[in-house]
């Protein structure tokens, strides 16, 4: 490789876990009808004040303490100004590096395919959303729901080299946001946001020293990881041309937009036509002094996040590093997957069941985990039928299937379709005679020491059955009634 | 029989006793302002259809008072005297109008100010100069100027203002009644439109000190709404009100009340600063002690420019959300940002506008640290010196403006350097939040001059003991205007 890339992160992430917005007491909830979780400080009505959220705040200093970011002494907002239609006050309440936001300088360990890396982090921030706005041509529509959502925003140092790397932070930062009950964290949602800069550099130069990077272009907007992938991936091929051409050393540092549909970064602005944003501290928000007991408190309360349930799988339920990977990926996964186990289903069974089954109908059927009907006790249930020998594993999967969207309780389906599977042995005897009887000529050819022939007789077992004769008990009566003959 | 032109405990009285009702009050103080608004054009909106409020033993109870123009009012137009708001009717109450209502205070008008408090003369309101009633020819000052003129009238004994400079203090001296701002957050902001929030503060305009302490008692308290309100449910300030005040240590600055300052002093200014002097004596003989201080005069000097920083900085930006989107008329244009600026453009006074220029200016990045940075510095520098004479003190008397009121014609908004101390200091209040109060002490040319007491933060008893005992030692407690030149 003949040129090293610099990638560093803007990632704003709403954090969708608290009961209202960060200065408003409207209910954090954007997706509702639209325009329906509003409060007159979200428009800006005249004489309206922030007040802030404490438990957004609550939210924002954890993050800031899984980073290992230094928290501040003092809480301060400060006012972006500018002007636009989805930003009812003319400014956005968020927090500048100086006085120091809820966290500064952190750092945080994270895994690309299976090797580790680090990024340091250079500060997180606390802020609102503005309101979302779609365009039509000549009218647009504002939904102020989304007005006042807090919004975290993690800006790292530009310690990443790979559209890998990048996508591997960000998925680390959801996995992280979710666990410790901050955000869902879903893009589709809108969620999550991401700015890129991406800069070249010639390899055999250090690269610790920023005098040697080259021009850093930042990438707007970017509302997807795929998208993440495909505009990093995009402008380091843009730029290692305008290196191979002699043409990177014209080139002024400014702004670009990802865009989706032609799949590539588009000029935004230069740098002299940066926007001044003239900051000052917010007025109407005193500053608060972080009690020591609180922050200690909050950090008592960081939830076990995705790397320590994934040890505790893999050291004491023996469950492989690879299933071990797939469980934690989701947090609600993960959460499924421990009640199960709290509810006595067996860690093997039970991983088995949500790896391959569970995952695998998710993705068939395009749902999400909290879009399903199944819970675990369903699940403990069906694995425990299975267990007793009650009902076939073939017959569980059918099972499965439809609980997973019906709501039955497994024994219920079950009952409703006749599965209960055959286990009495004197009734699998007659049945075993039945087909012997009906088929003489496949007795003679057992007799003439075509042994698997047995496994044709188990097979109309089964069909008589209806498939709820148990298969090993058939089996083995079959070997034996057919030895008496 | 009159009673509106009475105090709050005297009108109190008529009503518990039946020699009026509420009703009857409520006619007297509409008609008042109908003739008021012929004379002086106080009025943004007269109520005519005021209801009566049930008499209970609430002083405040079924007796009418005023309201400035820029509290939001539940279904009554609140236009901040500017015509970008002009038909704006409010859903929703400020917090300090709530308060008085709960009282059974009854508003019979809005009043007019400066265009959203911005300005110190009562003649940039979208609705016209407002007249001084002592002298037509001259002004109220401002920018309570309506609020000034109307409890002067005797239009009903008080009215709501605020004070971002002075904006309560400077009127109720040209008009020759009691002005008083709490200490910063002792009355929520929440539903005052805002100038600039860090100076902003509620208060009130009445003829004695004691009505004032009634109604700020009633206004008063802290309001989830408002971050920046304090607990004040200890405090009680009309039932501290006390005349003893033998032993209190006053002092006065040389820099401002020295005559020996002002070489080229006209004869007014020489009778102004004269008639302190005796009033000065008029504590002594209550067994104040009063001494003169020595204040650094470049720190003075320095006052008016900090003020214009601070204010027109935050005001900039608090305005920015008057875009015609929301509320207030909207404008015409191709896209959103022509429809903002045509509707900014016709809306605001010349004035606001130089002040929104100012305030945009000394936020820029290339000038924040000079100016705003700088600003606050020396912000603070005052405050620290005055807290610092608090710690002997327990005020600061100071004769308030250069004389009287000054004339319409020709002088508004020329400033004179020589006296720009004299006429500025009562911006310290708001650097410092302290408790502030102006009462009359005296006429000139049969026209009302004022004094000023300032004290440190949470002592509003103290302050408006020392003026509640000055005031009964003078003859001009309870004063409305006389006959009209």
């Amino acid at each position: 490789m003949k040129y090293k890339v610099l990638i560093g992160l803007e990632m704003h992430c709403e954090i969708s876990e608290t009961n209202t917005k960060v200065f408003s007491s409207a209910p954090n909830e954007y997706t509702d009808k639209p325009n329906t979780n509003i409060r007159p400080v979200d428009m800006a009505f005249p004489g309206t004040l922030p007040v802030v959220n404490k438990a957004a705040v609550k939210k924002a200093l954890m993050a800031s303490m899984i980073l290992h970011c230094q928290q501040p002494e003092y809480i301060y907002f400060e006012r972006k100004n500018y002007y636009y239609p989805d930003l009812p006050k003319g400014f956005q309440i968020t927090q500048e590096t100086k006085p120091a936001p809820v966290g500064i300088y952190g750092k945080l360990k994270f895994d690309v395919n299976g090797e580790e890396k680090e990024v340091r982090i250079n500060n997180l921030h606390l802020e609102e959303d503005a309101a979302s706005a779609d365009h039509y041509g000549r009218i647009s529509k504002i939904n102020y729901n989304r007005a006042g959502v807090p919004l975290l925003e993690l800006v790292t140092e530009p310690d990443l080299h790979t559209a890998d790397e990048a996508v591997a932070f960000l998925e680390t930062m959801r996995s992280i946001y979710q666990y410790a009950g901050i955000s869902e964290a879903d893009s589709k949602k809108g969620q999550i946001r991401c700015d890129v800069n991406v800069s070249i550099m010639d390899s055999n130069q250090d690269e610790t020293n920023p005098a040697n990077w080259g021009t850093k272009i930042e990438i707007k907007n970017v509302n997807s990881f795929g998208g993440v992938r495909d505009a990093i991936n995009y402008e380091i091929e843009r730029q290692t041309d305008l290196k191979e051409n002699g043409q990177y050393a014209e080139m002024q540092q400014h702004t670009r937009r990802w865009d989706e549909e032609s799949g590539t970064t588009i000029f935004m602005r230069s740098k002299v036509d940066a926007i001044d944003y003239k900051y000052f501290v917010e007025p109407n928000i005193p500053k608060i002094k972080l009690d020591k007991n609180w922050l200690e408190q909050i950090r008592q309360e960081i939830p076990a996040l995705a790397s320590e349930r994934k040890e505790t799988y893999i050291n004491e339920y023996g469950i492989t590093n690879y299933d071990a990977t797939i469980l934690v990926k989701e947090k609600a996964v993960a959460d499924f997957y421990e009640e199960t186990i709290s509810l006595g289903a067996d860690p093997k069974s039970a991983s088995n069941w949500v790896t391959t089954n569970l995952l695998g109908s998710l993705n068939k059927l395009d749902l999400t985990i909290k879009e399903i009907a199944l819970t675990p006790a369903m699940l403990v249930e069906l694995i425990n039928l299975v267990d007793t020998k009650e009902i076939s594993s073939k017959q569980a999967k059918e099972v499965f299937a439809h609980c997973l969207t019906s709501g039955q309780t497994p024994k219920e389906v079950v009952k409703e379709k006749g599965l209960i599977q055959m286990s009495d042995t004197g009734e699998i005897v007659r049945i075993a005679n039945e087909v012997l009887d009906e088929h003489p000529d496949v007795i003679e050819q057992y007799k003439k020491g075509r042994t698997n022939v047995v496994d044709f007789l188990v097979g109309q077992i089964m069909k008589k059955t209806r498939g709820t004769a148990n298969p090993t008990i058939a089996r083995s009566t079959m070997a034996e009634e057919i030895a008496k003959r | 029989m009159e009673y509106m032109n009475k105090s709050l405990k005297e009108i109190h009285e008529a009503l518990k006793n039946g020699n009026v009702t509420s009703a009857d009050l409520i006619k007297e103080s509409l008609e008042k302002s109908h003739q008021l608004q012929d004379k002086c054009n106080a009025f943004v909106t007269i109520l005519d259809e005021a209801k009566p409020c049930e008499v209970t033993d609430d002083i405040l109870s079924g007796i009418p008072y005023g309201v400035k123009d820029n509290y939001s009012t539940k279904g009554v137009l609140s236009t901040g005297s500017s015509n970008t708001l002009k038909d704006y009717v409010p859903f929703f109450t400020a917090t300090a109008i709530s308060n008085l209502q709960k009282h059974g205070a009854v508003m019979v008008n809005k009043t007019v100010l400066d265009e959203f408090g911005m300005g110190g003369t009562g003649t940039t309101g979208h609705t016209g100069i407002v007249k001084n009633p002592w002298d037509t020819s001259r002004m109220c000052a401002g920018s309570s100027a309506g609020s000034a003129a109307a409890v002067a009238a005797g239009v009903y004994p008080y009215a709501t203002g605020s004070d971002t400079g002075d904006s309560i203090r400077k009127p109720a001296a040209y008009c020759g009644i009691v002005g008083y701002k709490p200490t910063y957050g002792m009355i929520s902001r929440y539903g005052l439109f805002p100038f600039a929030s860090s100076l902003d503060h509620c208060g009130v305009l009445a003829r004695s000190v004691e009505d004032a302490a009634l109604v700020t008692d009633a206004m008063k308290g802290q309001d989830h709404n408002d971050m920046t309100s304090w607990d004040s449910k200890d405090i009680n300030l009309y039932q501290s009100l006390s005349a003893d005040v033998k032993g209190k240590k006053l002092c006065y600055i040389k820099e401002i009340c020295d005559i020996a300052m002002y070489p080229d002093a006209k004869p007014e200014l020489k009778e102004h600063l004269a008639n302190f002097r005796q009033v000065l004596q008029k504590c002594r003989d209550l067994g104040m002690k009063i001494e003169e201080v020595s204040v650094d005069h470049k720190l003075l000097e320095a006052m008016p420019s900090v003020y214009v920083v601070i204010s027109c900085a935050e005001a900039t930006s608090n305005m920015s959300n008057l875009t015609g989107f929301i509320f207030g008329p909207r404008a015409d244009g191709e896209k959103y940002d022509e429809e903002m600026k045509n509707y900014r453009t016709k809306g605001f006074s010349p004035l606001i506008k130089r002040r929104f220029v100012i305030g945009s200016y000394v936020l820029q990045a290339q000038n924040k640290e000079r100016y705003f940075h700088n600003a606050q510095r020396v912000r603070r520098l005052l405050v620290d010196k005055w807290n610092e004479l608090f710690k002997t003190y327990d005020a600061v008397i100071l004769p308030v403006g250069s004389g009287t009121a000054k004339p319409l014609a020709g002088s508004a908004d020329m400033l004179d350097k020589r006296t720009q101390a004299l006429e500025d200091h009562l911006q310290i209040g708001n650097f410092g939040g302290f408790p502030s109060i102006t009462i009359p002490d005296g006429f000139i040319s049969n026209l009302p001059v004022a004094l000023n007491i300032t004290g440190k933060c949470y002592d509003d008893i103290n302050v408006l003991n020392i003026a509640y005992a000055l005031e009964a030692s003078m003859d001009y407690k309870g004063q409305t205007v006389g006959e009209v030149k």
